[in-house]
């Protein structure tokens, strides 16, 4: 079943120096139990898409056009007050930096016992107790002591863990995680992607999860989608578009990874930047927005762009696909 | 070419003076590195890896002498950081890429300036024309063009920031040079092209390396040796393949454990427990043994030390005594990583 479903979604953000088009044209659906794992290099409207879903669009940036639909309704035109009500209780965040999340004043139990009482009818003891059984489930040693400590006496892995409890305890359907393993180390990231991975599978929770690291993904996400530019290149299963990447810009970012596995005298490189669209440094090509850095380019990708069509499992951007 | 002698760095993180006099406390002080010896070849490059807090940075500052170590020695070409330090000509050979390239090039200077800044100092070019002509050639080694030179660094991208760090590095015509994280605040594209170009000019300049970095699988594209950290320590230290395919310290095979990697999609992991503990309180004994499986008495109380176990050294009771379980990994498939 369709929990999430994003339709041609278009954000701008007006600057002096005219408007900027961050997204431009994103479609992609989340099913529920399902990981979606959206990569790109920083600056392609990652982070974006999902500060979008949840209505929480830095300002200026507004949503300029297309919708986005939870559970059969339009969610992005919603008033503030009714889609703060939607955040939390059913769309869970959780984002790069855990220092920012957390309260430093309030003790990381009272944080947790607020957010499921304001969103779920439950008593204070019980809350309490639920508050400590979610410590343990992400894995904070001595849950029952570490409950009234304040988000300072954490170290960087365990606020990080306290995050996550803080956007599950109301048990939202869709979890949106901005890069929640960036800032953690190799050790500390895999209990985080096992933790994600279980939610999906027994509670059924969707998980948008938005980051660059190609190895977290190809663990844990059920589908990827590959975002350039503002626009999603490549959507498919994580299986088909890791191995057989149909995309020249999927292929060649498969291709720059090095891997534990093998040991290559030269990494496969693409060259030149990836386009910004406020338009600073490079202006957005006509065409593909792909085409000036792209081997195979021909005289349609400089004219046209391409939009998604089917290749095998996989949808793709490209005039070859 | 670098010879690191029992080296160990300690920072004072006392709390002020009133407070530890009100309260009684004691000076305290956090033991970064603890201990180390290892030598660098010329031409080859030596990798250290370790997750956050295992000293790896302040061993980079101390090879290119950023900080005096609190004991033990490291040698350069034969003679002494200090006396190397005091010799332009041996101290020019030496130097240093960071892992930010925004904060690392002063942003009121052209990037002619920063590049010509070493050239100036050390003497290396006859007149201001000479200068001119040697910031255009090493602009256009690491793939910029030579009118990037007028350019301020905010005109620049990550990566192409990092390509003028690296030209800067390369100015003074160094036989060594320490990188510190020099890809990990980069897109992985740009990695790429960052790699392969310090990898091409390692060749043709016949450059020894320093490289350090969290990252395991850029670890294994550059390097040689790799040398695993954990707090403040060297665990194992080796030949990369050897580190790769025949892992045996168990923090070792716990990081490789760990690390999500593109090949293995769907692996099921079985993360190992627990964290690093503060290096201000380091445990007893083995630094590693409240999270190691392989954990015994005399792990708790002895402190390991760096023997060599075929073509790696390694610092682990469990190794020494054979108590390791080698068996390779056949459930995930990869058949190259032990895993415990």
């Amino acid at each position: 079943m369709t929990l999430l479903s994003v339709r041609d979604l278009v954000v701008e953000i007006p600057s002096r120096r005219g408007l900027a088009r961050p997204i431009d044209g994103v479609s992609f659906d989340i099913e529920k139990g399902e990981i979606l794992g959206i990569v790109g290099e920083s600056g392609a409207g990652k982070s974006l898409t999902g500060a979008a879903i949840t209505g929480l669009l830095p300002n200026p940036g507004r949503i300029a056009g297309g919708m986005v639909l939870f559970d059969g309704n339009r969610i992005d035109d919603l008033p503030a007050t009714r889609m703060r009500r939607l955040r939390g209780r059913r769309i869970g965040m959780i984002f790069q930096d855990p220092l920012t999340t957390l309260d430093p004043l309030f003790t990381v139990g009272q944080q947790l016992v607020e957010t499921m009482r304001t969103h779920l009818p439950l008593s204070d003891t019980a809350a309490r107790t639920r508050a400590r059984d979610w410590l343990d489930r992400v894995g904070i040693p001595a849950a029952n002591r570490r409950i009234d400590a304040y988000p300072h006496e954490f170290s960087g892995g365990q606020r990080q863990r306290v995050v996550i409890a803080l956007a599950l305890c109301a048990e939202p359907d869709l979890l949106i995680a901005d890069e929640p393993t960036t800032a953690l180390d190799v050790s500390v990231q895999a209990h985080i992607i096992a933790l994600l991975r279980a939610l999906a599978r027994e509670r059924g929770t969707a998980v948008m999860l938005i980051t660059h690291d190609m190895g977290v993904i190809a663990e844990i996400a059920d589908r990827v989608a590959v975002m350039y530019a503002g626009r999603i290149v490549e959507i498919g299963p994580v299986d088909a578009v890791i191995r057989h990447p149909t995309h020249p810009y999927t292929d060649g970012l498969m291709g720059t990874i090095p891997s534990v596995a093998r040991r290559l005298d030269r990494l496969r490189q693409i060259d030149g930047s990836m386009p910004r669209p406020n338009g600073t440094r490079d202006a957005m090509p006509v065409g593909c927005a792909f085409h000036p850095r792209c081997p195979k380019v021909f005289d349609r990708c400089r004219q046209e762009r391409p939009v998604l069509h089917t290749a095998g499992a996989s949808l793709v951007a490209c005039w070859l696909a | 070419m670098l010879q690191v002698a029992s080296v160990t760095h300690r920072y004072d993180v006392s709390r002020p003076w009133l407070h530890r006099v009100l309260a009684g406390e004691p000076r305290q002080h956090l033991t970064a590195v603890d201990n180390v010896s290892f030598r660098i070849e010329a031409g080859e490059t030596l990798s250290l890896v370790g997750e956050s807090g295992c000293g790896k940075s302040t061993l980079a500052r101390l090879a290119v002498g950023l900080h005096a170590p609190s004991e033990g020695t490291i040698r350069f070409q034969g003679e002494t950081l200090s006396s190397v330090r005091a010799q332009p000509a041996l101290r020019r050979q030496l130097n240093m890429i960071f892992q930010d390239p925004y904060s690392s090039l002063n942003p009121r200077w052209r990037v002619r300036d920063v590049i010509g800044e070493p050239i100036r100092v050390f003497g290396l070019a006859a007149d201001r024309v000479a200068q001119r002509r040697r910031v255009e050639t090493l602009l256009l080694q690491v793939g910029l063009a030579a009118e990037d030179g007028e350019k301020y660094p905010h005109q620049f991208s990550g990566g192409q920031r990092q390509r003028i760090s690296i030209a800067r590095a390369l100015a003074s015509e160094p036989a060594f040079l320490v990188c510190d994280e020099p890809t990990s605040a980069l897109d992985v594209s740009v990695q790429a092209q960052i790699l392969n170009l310090m990898r091409d000019l390692q060749h043709r300049l016949g450059l020894t390396l320093l490289f350090i970095s969290h990252n395991l699988a850029v670890v294994r594209h550059m390097s040689d040796r790799i040398g695993v950290m954990y707090l403040g320590r060297i665990v194992e230290i080796g030949p990369a393949d050897e580190i790769f395919h025949n892992p045996r310290h168990p923090y070792t095979r716990l990081l490789l454990e760990a690390l999500p990697d593109m090949t293995r999609t769907g692996r099921p992991r079985n993360p190992v427990g627990g964290e690093i503990p503060n290096p201000i309180d380091p445990p007893s004994g083995c630094p590693f043994h409240p999270r190691c499986p392989l954990a015994n008495p005399r792990c708790t109380r002895e402190k390991p030390a760096l023997l060599l176990h075929g073509k790696t050294e390694i610092a682990c009771h469990a190794v020494e005594e054979g108590r390791l379980p080698d068996q390779l990994c056949a459930n995930r498939g990869c058949g190259q990583v032990a895993c415990l």
